[in-house]
């Protein structure tokens, strides 16, 4: 109420009920509005947590760190899926991240005038694929060239532990290129909105200091756009650690911790959506609903430790 | 090319000079010298076109798309529109001050000042040291900031960062330093301190400023030249505008009737 006292009626009829109450009724819907994501949120908190209980009561916290999972002996390990989603979102950010900044300066500052509307338009695109038909695509297209690739890489450099194994196509490397193909878009519109919120005056005073427009661009529009660019970053990983469908198409769906991006593997998401329709015990479905409360708090971590980095740098820099 | 110092000639010479977005004339035929180390003020209403000849000066009007410049500017003798000359080159030697202070965010006090320096490689930390102090002591900011040189320059008050801005365009060592409403975003304290150091800087670089203060042009400039529509009205010394300009127009716009 204190806002509404003081911003938005004039002091002479703050005191008058009669104007405050059709203000108080707003409020109050609002507030009931705020209230419902509230509880939808408490709430899956809850279901995760009873959900999981049993599970977490047979095989403790070690449930996080358990490398075998085998749900005919009732054995449940959650390690390799956590491993999966780690290393293929990673994978994902590391191949992502370049292209998605390189793309999105290009767009605010060097394309032609006519040609930024049209790109940024296809790239914001890419972003209203549906899940599925990313993976379909995957499968035809991602699988035979990432299988190509494998074994001509193996033919150049013989076995080395980041491409050793059998070229089987699908697995970690597959799964992360889709990943990555699909959090371009995300982290492409971040930062193009980033760079464009950059004054024109910062990168003509670099440049009338004697720097060409690389120089000017790295000086004026790129350091200052660092606290941004991580925040872009960090929407894409969010995306990316809780991606199903297309993963689970192309990830292999084995429960194998390897260095390799060559192995197949299951992600968080993957083993919940692969397993849950036959699940038959009730500790198969709890360990599911754990594997999800563990997805919740990694995606909850990496989104506080981004905030956190986004302040530190921002503060660091004086905005 | 050659930019040695020549005491007492012209720094800068403008001849028939057109500015033009697309094909529309910002800037017609402006024609005018402005004499080595000398304080030149451009006067007139909004919009007639101060800012955009003195981004001509540097080459940064052609940076904006569509926009163009014909004429012939000289500084010193040479031809900065001249078929060989590198625009990057020609605005390593001239400065420019904008109207709101423009640090690099993310650069911190030190970093800002001698960031011209280090786009040219210059790694020496103790000469870069040199340079922000005496840059810094140039544009009257030393005393305050010589104990937060690592300090985001953002986080310096208004008239600290356009002093700071200063600096930095002072740390290059141009012979010619182009400020476009320099103190229009100030307070009156900031900016009487800007024009106080106005008059130091002069002893070394000649200046050219665009205001909207008659004022501060009747102040701190030797030449004022006025403005209208894209026209170069009336240009002479800044007694003489102020007290009998020949022009009508002139007149009319130093008495306040319009503007």
């Amino acid at each position: 109420m204190m806002f509404l006292q003081g911003r938005f009626l004039p002091v002479a009829v703050q005191k008058k009920s009669e104007v405050r109450s059709s203000d108080l009724a707003f409020l109050m819907a609002l507030r009931g509005l705020a209230l419902i994501l509230i509880l939808g949120f408490t709430s899956i908190v809850f279901f995760l947590y009873f959900q999981s209980r049993p599970l977490i009561a047979q095989e403790g916290l070690s449930f996080f760190w358990g490398r075998e999972w085998s749900p005919a002996d009732n054995r449940f390990g959650a390690l390799p899926f956590i491993y999966g989603t780690l290393v293929t979102s990673a994978l994902a950010l590391l191949l992502a991240s370049p292209v998605a900044v390189g793309s999105a300066l290009f767009l605010t500052v060097l394309a032609p005038h006519w040609l930024r509307r049209p790109t940024a338009f296809l790239i914001e695109m890419l972003a209203a694929i549906p899940s599925v038909v990313y993976g379909l695509w995957g499968i035809f297209m991602i699988v035979p060239l990432v299988r190509t690739f494998q074994v001509d890489l193996q033919n150049v450099v013989g076995d080395v532990p980041l491409f050793s194994g059998p070229p089987l196509g699908v697995g970690f490397l597959a799964a992360g290129l889709i990943l990555a193909i699909m959090i371009l878009p995300t982290i492409a519109s971040v930062c193009r909105e980033v760079f464009g919120a950059v004054p024109t005056v910062n990168f003509e005073a670099a440049l009338t200091l004697g720097a060409t427009r690389w120089e000017a661009l790295r000086m004026a529009v790129l350091r200052a756009s660092v606290p941004g660019i991580l925040t872009a970053v960090t929407l894409g990983l969010g995306r990316a650690l809780g991606e199903t469908m297309a993963v689970t198409m192309l990830v292999g769906n084995r429960a194998v911790i390897s260095p390799s991006l060559n192995s197949v593997g299951a992600t968080m998401a993957s083993i919940i959506a692969n397993e849950y329709p036959e699940a038959a015990s009730d500790l198969h479905l709890s360990a599911l609903t754990a594997v999800g409360l563990a997805l919740f708090v990694i995606s909850l971590l990496v989104n506080l430790g981004a905030r956190w980095i986004g302040t530190f740098y921002r503060r660091k820099m004086g905005f | 090319m050659n930019l040695g110092v020549q005491m007492g000639g012209e720094e800068l010479s403008l001849e028939k000079v057109s500015a033009f977005f697309g094909k529309k004339e910002i800037v017609k035929s402006v024609s005018f010298d402005v004499a080595n180390r000398e304080v030149m003020a451009l006067i007139g209403p909004s919009g007639c076109g101060k800012s955009t000849l003195l981004r001509c000066i540097n080459r940064l009007h052609e940076e904006t798309p569509g926009a163009w410049v014909r004429g012939r500017i000289q500084l010193k003798n040479l031809d900065i529109y001249g078929p060989a000359v590198d625009p990057v080159e020609i605005r390593s030697h001239i400065g420019m001050v904008f109207q709101k202070p423009n640090p690099f965010p993310g650069f911190s006090i030190f970093e800002n000042v001698v960031a011209g320096l280090t786009i040219r490689g210059v790694r020496k930390r103790s000469y870069l040291a040199d340079v922000a102090e005496r840059s810094l002591r140039a544009a009257a900011l030393w005393d305050e900031v010589k104990d937060i040189l690592k300090a985001p320059g953002l986080s310096l008050s208004g008239g600290q960062q356009q002093r700071l801005c200063i600096a930095r365009a002072i740390a290059v060592n141009p012979s010619l330093l182009l400020m476009d409403e320099p103190t229009s975003a100030l307070d009156p304290i900031s900016t009487a301190k800007i024009e106080e150091l106005l008059f130091d800087l002069k002893k070394n670089v000649t200046i050219l400023i665009v205001t909207h203060n008659l004022q501060q042009a009747a102040r701190i400039s030797d030449q004022v030249a006025f403005m209208y529509l894209g026209d170069l009205v009336e240009v002479g010394s800044t007694a003489q505008i102020f007290t009998k300009p020949t022009n009508v127009q002139t007149e009319n716009y130093i008495t306040g009737r319009f503007g």
